[in-house]
């Protein structure tokens, strides 16, 4: 039988999770990302990434600091946010988060602190008065270092790197169950979800760093670690063609056990969604990458400066991949009515509390505070070498 | 002399403060006990269940405007409304429910085509036995009461909307004003009092029943002894606790 009315729930006429929904995961994802990349280095003793190891944990740092704001800005009840830890009702998957979150936060500012504590030690010894001062309360009063000091660090570093990459992955993977375990959604529900976020997270934290890098030195004008840009490019290759073939083959497999749920969401792929799924997410943006990182991890380019420079434009659309997968997730799953009949519109307003202003906004932040960070502590050496 | 006057006076006020104190404990309690409030006992001896006759309803609507007025509802969203299925000679469905039928319903729905088959479906909070809502609550403000009606805790609800995406039947939503989820309470306070749901009570065709699933003699059990029913999306393993009495496949 043949459904002509586009019948939607009385209810179902305003979507309940916005673009803020959208950013969340899209934040979590570049944190979880970042601080794999880190420990990459860190535990597999990758030496070419030691260029990018603790600009990546900083990275990952600054967008943690701030993945709670959409969170916040969407919550009913701001003020009650702290009850998800209070009282949390476990059988919720949900009910996870603060603990998840902040466990993990332990772990990154520890690494952070550790792995920076020789700088802080050296500007502690170079500054005077209330700087000093500030210099030892972060210290914790301790401003020893010495051989033995250094090689304690770094052991503590290894381990909390190695304890840091199953958290991250929890962090990240559990966002994909929060949507992949609900039942009631036909586009969110298949135990794939969780799988699909973590490695989309590993793409958008590796696409971050090389975006960042290239920008970064480009302005500065100063020269490109190639060794390490290339690894990442490569490792960002590889990540992208498991999460895009992960991503298809969750269609690929609801299309073909062709249950009822098909019905409805070839309709949403082939309606609501077709420019930002299949034109976008995956034609443009998944396609077109694939295509030129395969060329620059394949073939030899002599010529560095093209090749550095279709690495960086292959994150700067992978980057986007990852915020269009997100959107589409989450936005896409909600425009399908509970009904199985309908469909519901939704497009963020410009100046709304839960707008595309506002989102912009949340985004810059981190990059900004990147920024700030890099002023007080140069990640790639002082200016003047 | 002087002595056993104070003494007098201290035993006085000692006195009348332990008759203060008393007495006041005395009315406190009796205010309390004017309340009537079940006890957990009594509540246990109770499970609300509800029974939607679709052969019945005739699409009036006055169900929906019953909830909306003993509920305040706000604008735009429904905690019960009610679908129309036509089935036309070509066997294509039109479902609409303008307003959540809170008008009832025009003839404007498929005009052109001959409609062999139609009904009203009126839909609700399902209190389900194994609510996907009340799993999914990350601090526990969705609850089952103990006569088993699924409440909100607005005291406590954070308004993150998780409930509202994991229930399968719509029927939730963000009170925006208020921040906080909501939902039909089956008229919680209504039932409290041995008073019917607004909705059934409302209702000209006696389509809407509820009772006590508890008790054998109740009207409900009668009736799903006597008649045949379906549940709305049972794949799902949610034990919906809301029967509908001649339910056509194509309602979802």
């Amino acid at each position: 039988m043949d459904t002509l009315s586009n019948y939607i729930f009385p209810n179902e006429f305003h979507i309940t999770w916005t673009v803020m929904i959208v950013l969340y995961p899209y934040i979590t994802g570049m944190v979880a990302g970042a601080f794999i990349v880190s420990s990459f280095y860190h535990v597999f003793n990758m030496e070419k990434l030691k260029t990018v190891a603790r600009f990546a944990l900083v990275s990952s740092l600054a967008f943690l600091l701030f993945a709670t704001v959409p969170l916040l800005n969407h919550l009913g009840r701001p003020e009650r946010a702290f009850y998800i830890m209070m009282t949390p009702n476990f059988s919720s998957a949900m009910s996870g988060f603060g603990f998840i979150y902040s466990f993990y936060m332990i772990i990154v500012v520890l690494e952070i602190w550790l792995s920076y504590r020789v700088e802080i030690i050296d500007k502690y010894n170079k500054s005077n008065g209330i700087v000093k001062f500030i210099y030892l309360v972060v210290l914790l009063g301790n401003a020893n270092d010495n051989e033995n000091t250094r090689r304690f660090d770094k052991r503590l570093v290894i381990a909390l790197a190695s304890f840091g990459i199953p958290v991250a992955c929890i962090l990240h993977g559990y966002v994909g169950f929060l949507f992949g375990s609900i039942k009631a959604n036909p586009w969110w529900s298949t135990p794939l979800m969780f799988i699909i976020f973590i490695f989309s997270a590993i793409v958008s934290g590796l696409a971050v760093l090389i975006f960042l890098y290239q920008f970064v030195h480009w302005m500065r004008k100063r020269s490109i670690d190639q060794d390490c840009l290339d690894l990442m490019a490569k490792w960002l290759w590889g990540f992208m063609i498991i999460a895009v073939t992960l991503e298809l083959m969750e269609v690929l497999s609801i299309s073909y056990e062709n249950t009822e749920r098909w019905a409805i969401l070839r309709q949403l792929i082939d309606g609501k969604l077709k420019l930002s799924y299949v034109y976008l997410q995956i034609g443009l943006f998944s396609i077109v990458p694939f295509i030129m990182l395969t060329i620059t991890s394949l073939s030899k380019m002599k010529n560095t400066k093209v090749k550095n420079l279709t690495i960086w434009i292959a994150s700067v659309m992978l980057l986007l991949q990852v915020l269009f997968m997100r959107w589409n997730v989450v936005i896409g799953g909600q425009l399908v009515s509970k009904s199985m009949r309908g469909f519901t519109e939704y497009f963020p307003g410009l100046w709304d509390k839960e707008g595309l202003i506002v989102s912009f906004l949340i985004i810059l932040v981190p990059f900004v505070l990147l920024y700030l960070f890099d002023k007080v502590f140069p990640f790639f050496g002082e200016k003047s070498h | 002399m002087e002595k056993i006057e104070r003494r007098q006076f201290i035993k006085l006020g000692l006195f009348s403060t332990a008759g203060i104190l008393v007495g006041s404990f005395f009315a406190f309690a009796k205010t309390e006990k004017d309340i009537e409030v079940n006890s957990y006992e009594d509540l246990l001896k109770f499970d609300w269940g509800y029974i939607v006759d679709t052969t019945r309803c005739i699409g009036c609507g006055s169900c929906v405007r019953a909830c909306k007025v003993e509920n305040e509802v706000p604008e735009g969203y429904f905690r019960t409304w009610v679908e129309r299925f036509e089935i036309t000679k070509d066997e294509t469905v039109y479902v609409d429910s303008p307003k959540g039928a809170i008008e009832g319903f025009n003839r404007d729905n498929a005009q052109t085509a001959e409609i062999v088959k139609a009904f009203f479906v009126p839909k609700l909070c399902n209190h389900c036995y194994d609510a996907p809502c009340i799993q999914v609550c990350p601090v526990g403000a969705s609850y089952r009461s103990p006569d088993k009606v699924v409440l909100v805790d607005k005291e406590h609800c954070v308004g993150c909307g998780y409930c509202v995406q994991a229930c399968p039947y719509g029927v939730r939503y963000i009170n925006e004003e208020k921040g906080v989820a909501d939902k039909c309470t089956l008229c919680y306070h209504r039932i409290q009092k041995g008073l019917a749901p607004a909705c059934v009570n409302s209702c000209p065709r006696n389509a809407r029943i509820y009772g006590n699933l508890k008790d054998p003699n109740s009207e409900i059990n009668k009736v799903l002894h006597q008649r045949r029913y379906g549940l709305l999306k049972p794949d799902l393993g949610t034990n919906p606790k809301c029967f509908y009495i001649g339910l056509d496949k194509e309602v979802k």
